[in-house]
C-alpha cells in the first residue's frame, strides 16, 4: 500500500473529479466530496513527505516494479514511465493538497448561490490533479500532459461565472498564454527527444551538453515556464485571471502558477544542470527579471482601485521575490563556498516565500472575496466601515497585510529576511529593491485596510453580516498558519524548507535512481 | 545536397508553420482568428514531433504479420513520437473547444470579437 503512495497521490482526486459531476441533482454533496476528496489528499500528501524524508528520493516506476528494465533489443535507457519525488516535490505536493482542501472548504459557503457547482468541483479537483502531476512526476512528457490539465481546468475555473463578459476575456486569456507556453514546451520536449532518445529528466539531465539544440531547448523551457508563473514581460493574464477567478479557487490557482515556478527551477537545477553550473549568467538572469517582477508589479498594485486586482498584482510583486531568492542560489551554484554562505540561505528564503505567499496571499484574497460576498462590489472607493460589521475578516486581513509587507512576527518577515540578507551578498542593489518592494507593499495594503474597513459605517451596508462559517474557517485556519510559520520558522525551514533546498542543489542524487548507464 | 534538402523539408516546414501561427497570434484582431493562430502552432509542433520519429527503412512497431525482415526487434522503429503526438492532438482539441467557446460568450457580452474592443478588464 505504502509503495503505491504516489499513484494515489493522483488517483485519489482524479477519482474524485470523475465522481463529482454524478451530483448533479444535489449540489451540497459534490462540495462536501470535493472537502472530503481533498482532505485525504492533505494527508496522503504528508505521508508523502514523511517518507521522503525517512527514504531519500522515491522513483514510482508505472507497471514494473523497478526502473531498470530495458527494451528487448537491448538498448539500455528507461523507457517507462515514472515519478520521481524528492524534497522539492513533496514541498510542492503539501502545499498544492493544502490549498486546495481550504479552497473546496471556502466554496462550500462562497459559491452556493450559483449553478453548475458539480462542474466547478470536478474542475477544482482537476486543477489539484495537474499541479500534483507536474510536481511529483520524472518524465518530461508527463510534465507537458500534466501542465495542460493544469492549464485547461484552471481557464475553466477562470470563466466559471459565464454570464459575466469579463470571466470569458480572462478566460481566454490565460487559456492563450498557457496554450502557447506549453506548445513551446512541447516543442522543447521534442528536441531534447529527437537529440537524446528519451524523455526520462534523470537520463536526459545527465546526457545534456553544450550545444546550440540544448541552449535553444532551454531558452524555450525557461522563457515558457517564466511565461506561466507570472513572471515581468509575461505578467498581463495575471490579474485579470486571479480577478475574475471565483475566490474559492484563487489558492488552488496560485499553487498551480508556482507549479510553473517549480518546473522552471527544476528545469534550471536539474534538467540543464551541465549548462547552469558553468553559465552564471543564468542565475543573474533569474535574479534581475525577480527584481524586476516584484518592482514593476507592486507600482502597478499601488494605483489600483478593485480590491481584488490589487491583491493580484501584489501577487506578481511577491512571485519575484522568490525568483530573486533562488536566482540567488543558482548563480552561485558552482561556487562551494559562497553557496554554502549564502546561495543555500537564498533558496531556502525562496522556497519558503512560496508557501509563505499561498498562505497569506489565499487569505488576502479570500477576505476580498469575503468582502465582494457581503457588498457585492470589488470597488474600494465603494466600502467603507466595514470592520465592526465582520470583525474576524478584518483580524485575518490583518494578519495577511502585515504577513504581506513582512512586519514581524508574521511568516512574510521570516522568508523575506532569508532574501534580504542573502542578496545583500552577491549584490546589495538587489536587497535595496526588495526592502524598497516591501515598504511600497505594506502602503498599499493601509490603504486597502483604510478604506474598506475603516471610516463611518454606511447605510448601504447597514445590514451586512459576518460572512457564514466554512468560509470563516478556511480563513482563520491560514491565518493561525500565517502566525505559526512566522513564530516557528526553524521548524518549517528544517523539515519542510532545507529538504527542498538540498533536493535542488544534489542533482547528482535526483540522477542515481536505477544505476541506467 | 538535394537529398540533404529532402530530408530537412519536413523540419523547413515547420519553421514556416511556427513563423505562421506566432504571426497570427500576434498581429491578427480577430479572436477566432487568433483561435486559429494557437491550431497551426500546435500543428507545426505535432509535426516536428512525427517528422523526428520518421528513421529510414524502420518498421512500425507491430508483430503481427510482420515482414520476415522486420521480426528483428532492431529494425522496428521506437513508436514513442507518434504516441506523444496522438497526445498531444487529443489535448489540443481539449483546448480549442475551450477557447471556442470562450469566443462564443465573448461575442455574447460585448457585440464583438475584435480583441482591441474586448478590453474591460484594464489597468
Amino acid at each position: 500500500m505504502i509503495e503505491h503512495l504516489p499513484a494515489l497521490m493522483i488517483a485519489v482526486p482524479l477519482f474524485g473529479a470523475f465522481i463529482a459531476p454524478l451530483f448533479k441533482k444535489k449540489q451540497n454533496i459534490a462540495a462536501i466530496w470535493a472537502i472530503l476528496i481533498t482532505a485525504v489528499t492533505v494527508g496522503l500528501s504528508l505521508l508523502l513527505m514523511y517518507q521522503v524524508r525517512l527514504n531519500g528520493v522515491i522513483v514510482y516506476v508505472f507497471g514494473a516494479n523497478k526502473p531498470t528494465l530495458v527494451l528487448p533489443s537491448g538498448y539500455k535507457v528507461p523507457i517507462r514511465i515514472m515519478f520521481e519525488i524528492d524534497g522539492i516535490g513533496a514541498f510542492m505536493a503539501i502545499s498544492a493538497t493544502l490549498m486546495s482542501f481550504i479552497g473546496a472548504l471556502y466554496s462550500y459557503s462562497h459559491v452556493k448561490a450559483e449553478s453548475g457547482l458539480e462542474k466547478y468541483y470536478a474542475l477544482l479537483l482537476l486543477l489539484e490533479v495537474g499541479i500534483l502531476g507536474m510536481v511529483l512526476t520524472g518524465d518530461l512528457f508527463n510534465l507537458f500532459v500534466f501542465l495542460e490539465i493544469a492549464g485547461i481546468a484552471g481557464s475553466a475555473l477562470v470563466g466559471f461565472r459565464n454570464y459575466r463578459g469579463e470571466a470569458s476575456e480572462a478566460g481566454i486569456k490565460y487559456l492563450i498564454v498557457s496554450a502557447v507556453a506549453s506548445l513551446m514546451v512541447l516543442f522543447a520536449i521534442g528536441i531534447l527527444y529527437g537529440e537524446y532518445g528519451n524523455l526520462n529528466l534523470a537520463y536526459i539531465s545527465k546526457q545534456v551538453s553544450f550545444n546550440t539544440l540544448d541552449m535553444i531547448a532551454f531558452g524555450l523551457l525557461f522563457t515558457s515556464f517564466a511565461m506561466k508563473c507570472g513572471s515581468v514581460p509575461m505578467h498581463y493574464w495575471v490579474p485579470d485571471a486571479y480577478t475574475e477567478v471565483p475566490a474559492g479557487i484563487n489558492p488552488v490557482l496560485l499553487v498551480s502558477t508556482y507549479a510553473s515556478l517549480y518546473a522552471l527551477f527544476r528545469v534550471s537545477f536539474t534538467l540543464f544542470a551541465n549548462i547552469s553550473l558553468s553559465l552564471t549568467r543564468i542565475g543573474w538572469i533569474m535574479s534581475v527579471l525577480g527584481v524586476l517582477t516584484m518592482f514593476i508589479g507592486v507600482t502597478m498594485a499601488l494605483v489600483q482601485k478593485d480590491v481584488k486586482r490589487l491583491m493580484s498584482y501584489h501577487a506578481i510583486s511577491q512571485t519575484g521575490y522568490m525568483l530573486l531568492g533562488v536566482g540567488v542560489g543558482l548563480t552561485v551554484l558552482s561556487d562551494p563556498k559562497a553557496l554554502a554562505e549564502f546561495g543555500r540561505t537564498a533558496m531556502a528564503g525562496g522556497i519558503f516565500h512560496i508557501i509563505n505567499h499561498i498562505i497569506y496571499k489565499s487569505l488576502l484574497l479570500m477576505t476580498a472575496g469575503a468582502l465582494f460576498y457581503v457588498t457585492g462590489t470589488r470597488n474600494l472607493n465603494e466600502m467603507g466601515g466595514l470592520a465592526r460589521k465582520m470583525p474576524i475578516t478584518t483580524l485575518c486581513f490583518i494578519v495577511g497585510a502585515a504577513a504581506i509587507s513582512g512586519i514581524p512576527p508574521f511568516n512574510g518577515f521570516a522568508s523575506k529576511f532569508l532574501i534580504y540578507e542573502s542578496s545583500y551578498r552577491l549584490n546589495p542593489l538587489l536587497a535595496v529593491f526588495a526592502m524598497v518592494t516591501s515598504i511600497l507593499t505594506l502602503a498599499s495594503f493601509v490603504k486597502v485596510f483604510a478604506s474598506a474597513f475603516l471610516g463611518p459605517p454606511l447605510e448601504k451596508f447597514e445590514n451586512a453580516k459576518e460572512v457564514p462559517k466554512p468560509m470563516i474557517v478556511a480563513m482563520v485556519i491560514l491565518a493561525l498558519l500565517c502566525i505559526l510559520f512566522g513564530l516557528f520558522p526553524d521548524i518549517v525551514l528544517d523539515k519542510l524548507v532545507y529538504p527542498a533546498v538540498d533536493a535542488l542543489i544534489k542533482v547528482a542524487q535526483y540522477q542515481t535512481w536505477g544505476g541506467l548507464a | 545536397m538535394n537529398g540533404e534538402v529532402f530530408v530537412n523539408f519536413p523540419f523547413i516546414i515547420v519553421a514556416l508553420l511556427l513563423a505562421i501561427g506566432f504571426y497570427t497570434i500576434g498581429f491578427k484582431r480577430n479572436l477566432i482568428k487568433v483561435v486559429i493562430g494557437i491550431e497551426i502552432l500546435e500543428g507545426a509542433v505535432n509535426l516536428f514531433l512525427v517528422a523526428l520519429g520518421y528513421v529510414k527503412g524502420g518498421y512500425a512497431p507491430i508483430y503481427t504479420l510482420a515482414p520476415q525482415e522486420a521480426a528483428n526487434p532492431q529494425n522496428m522503429v521506437l513508436p514513442t513520437p507518434q504516441a506523444l503526438t496522438l497526445t498531444s492532438i487529443v489535448i489540443g482539441v481539449a483546448v480549442s473547444a475551450l477557447m471556442l467557446a470562450f469566443a462564443v460568450n465573448i461575442y455574447k457580452h460585448y457585440g464583438t470579437l475584435d480583441v482591441t474592443k474586448i478590453r474591460r478588464l484594464r489597468g
